[in-house]
């Protein structure tokens, strides 16, 4: 039974605060996600956590033990860097048996060569043990960024971006196969990212940060559904939320001090005018294969929805706008739980 | 199309090919200028005395290890009649000095002179770079108070010519009895050359990714371990270059090496101009002696010449 917790962290490098009074626990067994864009201080987190930097406050405990003052080296963590994550001058073996040479642990050889065939044949790379590091294509490098992580048992994770630097098509990939090795294994992870759809797919909570604030932790649905804010609902979502003044449509019914509303794809619905007073003119209609996004405008404003590939709407075309449970903000932003039928 | 073509005479991609040509005459040209005397020196080493010094200048001649036998060897002249009377020579070098009315007396100090060299040269070198990687190592990576003055004073002591401090530290040699020690040139070499070791291997490690050791340390390696698998695997060519830069210098030295040393400790490049003959200098031995001093660094070099060429360019070039 691992935990990993995080008590009021705080950093700052210089004026710049990467870290403001972060709380974050990761339970054992679970797959976190950290959220947030270049810069939000995702990267400082993980390294707070591994003990590569020192928090100015605050505390982090492993299995319910204080490590804020230990060296990295004793906190039994694996990272798997955003950048630079392999040696260039090993082998791939090479590379995957570092961490396992380590003189603190002390693996004998045979052991050893067991664990690095097992982790390779886990992330199908067991054909390159051979190679340079440097002779791998960028899905092979990262697998065994991620590999050199997984050959160890170690009470938690941490992973930095580790396929920002893929294509798109490797990056899905590789999602799957993370998720599905981190549910074989039972490993305790925490991840980072800007990517919403990583964050989605493999969390079993997100917790969305910027500025180095934790604005709000839970449950993909949870974050999706209930966002606490403007930001954090448009951290998810494709295409994005879109923004509408409250004042824009006096007719809809809203709870008192709504200053905007949050309309997802889902919350808004575009038929033919039937005498609704909420009419928009489609702008664009972009055919993205088994979707549509169309772009109209209201009020001067662009919204962005999906379309039913059998109700084809046009460009220039006016169509009326029906709401459905949009979500509420008041002025500073905070989302108003209440729902009006 | 004409377009295309000025473009890529711009690009640093791929010379025109009027620009590689005159390229290719400016090295072929400073090859040519800087082996030529190389060349001359291997062949005045097969030289008899006469053909050495004769004018004008022979290109082609009857060659000859009278150079190499005087470079090794004593001699003292006989009369031809003390040598008719010795029994016959056993060896060539002994029918050869015998040519010339002579016998062999003993080995020269050649040899010694250049164990003296090989030992000040390699060892200061090793010194400079061992002390200058962790030095460098240390720069880089700690936040060190004072480090650019610090770096600043390290490289100050290279902006003057070393010379100029030659009478303190010939003063304190003697005070501290270092004069004509192998001890006290490897100190004193190692001293001339921790400062361009410390730079240059500085920006090399600048250019070694933290993360590297850092994903190290997190899998439960010290710093020195991290230090030993990780950052100097990946810095040996700039290792290897600044080996190299160390090693010319201390090799080469030439003022210290008269003022400091005189016998136990002297190095080639003191020794070599003071190899008499007969009646002034012995050049072919004088040539026999450039030729065998010259080798030890051009091995050097060939040998880590992959790395030298790399570490050249390295640091010039940022991402
Ligand atoms: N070593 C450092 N020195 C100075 N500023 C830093 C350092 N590391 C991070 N920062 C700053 O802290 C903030 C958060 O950085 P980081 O944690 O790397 O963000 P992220 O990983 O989310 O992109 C950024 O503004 C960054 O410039
Ligand atoms: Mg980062």
């Amino acid at each position: 039974m691992t935990d990993v917790v995080l008590r009021n962290i705080s950093k700052r490098f210089g004026s710049v605060e990467a870290v403001r009074d972060l709380s974050l626990s990761v339970n054992d067994g679970e797959f976190v996600v950290l959220l947030g864009p270049s810069g939000a201080g995702k990267t400082t987190t993980l390294r707070l956590i591994a003990g590569l930097e020192q928090p100015d406050s605050g505390s982090v405990l492993i299995d319910g033990e204080d490590v804020t003052r230990d060296p990295p080296g004793t906190r039994d963590i694996a990272f798997v860097f955003q950048q630079y994550s392999l040696y260039p001058h090993l082998s791939v073996y090479d590379n995957l048996a570092f961490p396992l040479r380590s003189p603190a642990r002390r693996v004998p050889e045979r052991l050893i060569k067991k664990r690095v065939e097992q982790t390779a044949e886990l992330l199908h790379v067991s054909s390159k043990l051979k190679n340079s590091a440097t002779r791998l294509s960028g899905g092979e490098m990262q697998r065994v960024a991620i590999g050199r992580a997984l050959v160890r048992d170690p009470a938690i994770y941490l992973m930095d971006e580790p396929l920002s630097s893929l294509d798109a098509k490797l990056r899905a990939e590789l999602r799957l196969e993370l998720k599905r090795i981190q549910i074989e294994l039972g490993a305790t992870i925490l991840y980072v990212t800007h990517d919403q759809v990583e964050a989605m797919t493999m969390a079993s909570r997100i917790g969305v940060i910027r500025d180095g604030k934790l604005l709000q932790l839970g449950s993909p649905r949870e974050i999706y559904e209930n966002p606490a804010d403007s930001y954090v609902a448009s951290r998810l979502g494709t295409p994005p939320i879109n923004f509408l003044p409250a004042h824009l449509v006096p007719d809809v019914a809203m709870p008192d001090g709504t200053e905007m509303l949050g309309i997802r794809t889902e919350h808004l619905e575009i038929g033919k005018r039937n005498g609704g007073t909420l009419v928009g003119r489609v702008h664009r209609v972009e055919h993205l294969g088994e979707q549509n996004h169309v772009h109209l405008e209201y009020k001067g404003k662009m919204l962005v929805t999906l379309a039913d590939p059998h109700q084809p709407v046009d460009a220039g075309e006016d169509v009326e706008l029906r709401l459905k449970h949009p979500l509420y903000f008041d002025a500073a932003g905070r989302r108003i739980p209440a729902v009006i039928q | 199309m004409s377009a295309i073509a000025k473009s890529n005479a711009h690009s640093i991609v791929e010379a025109s090919p009027r620009a590689k040509a005159i390229a290719g005459t400016i090295v072929i040209l400073y090859a040519v200028i800087s082996i030529l005397p190389l060349l001359w020196i291997v062949a005045t080493a097969f030289k008899s005395q006469s053909d050495a010094i004769a004018y004008p200048p022979k290109v082609f001649f009857q060659p000859t290890l009278e150079g190499y036998v005087n470079l090794f060897t004593m001699r003292t002249r006989q009369t031809p009649d003390f040598i008719a009377k010795l029994p016959p020579p056993t060896t060539w070098y002994d029918k050869l000095v015998r040519q010339h009315d002579m016998v062999i007396a003993g080995p020269s100090k050649v040899v010694p002179r250049f164990i003296n060299s090989l030992i000040i040269g390699f060892g200061s070198t090793f010194l400079a770079v061992f002390l200058g990687t962790l030095a460098a190592y240390a720069f880089s990576r700690f936040r060190i108070p004072l480090a650019d003055d610090l770096l600043f004073f390290i490289l100050s002591t290279r902006m003057m010519p070393p010379v100029a401090v030659a009478i303190p530290i010939y003063l304190m040699y003697r005070q501290l009895n270092l004069t004509d020690t192998r001890l006290g040139m490897i100190l004193l070499y190692t001293a001339v050359n921790v400062s361009l070791a410390v730079w240059l291997l500085k920006g090399f490690i600048d250019e070694i990714p933290r993360e590297y050791e850092e994903a190290a340390l997190v899998d439960g390696y010290t710093r020195l371990q991290a230090l030993r698998k990780v950052v100097l695997p990946q810095a040996v060519t700039g290792i290897a270059a600044t080996a190299i830069f160390c090693l010319i210098f201390s090799w080469n030295e030439y003022a210290f090496a008269v003022l400091l040393t005189s016998g136990e400790a002297q190095t080639m490049p003191p020794f070599i101009p003071f190899i008499i003959g007969e009646g002034g200098q012995d050049w072919p031995a004088v040539a026999a002696a450039t030729t065998l001093f010259v080798m030890p660094i051009v091995l050097f070099t060939v040998l880590l010449r992959k790395h030298l060429l790399r570490g050249i360019t390295f640091g010039a070039v940022r991402k």
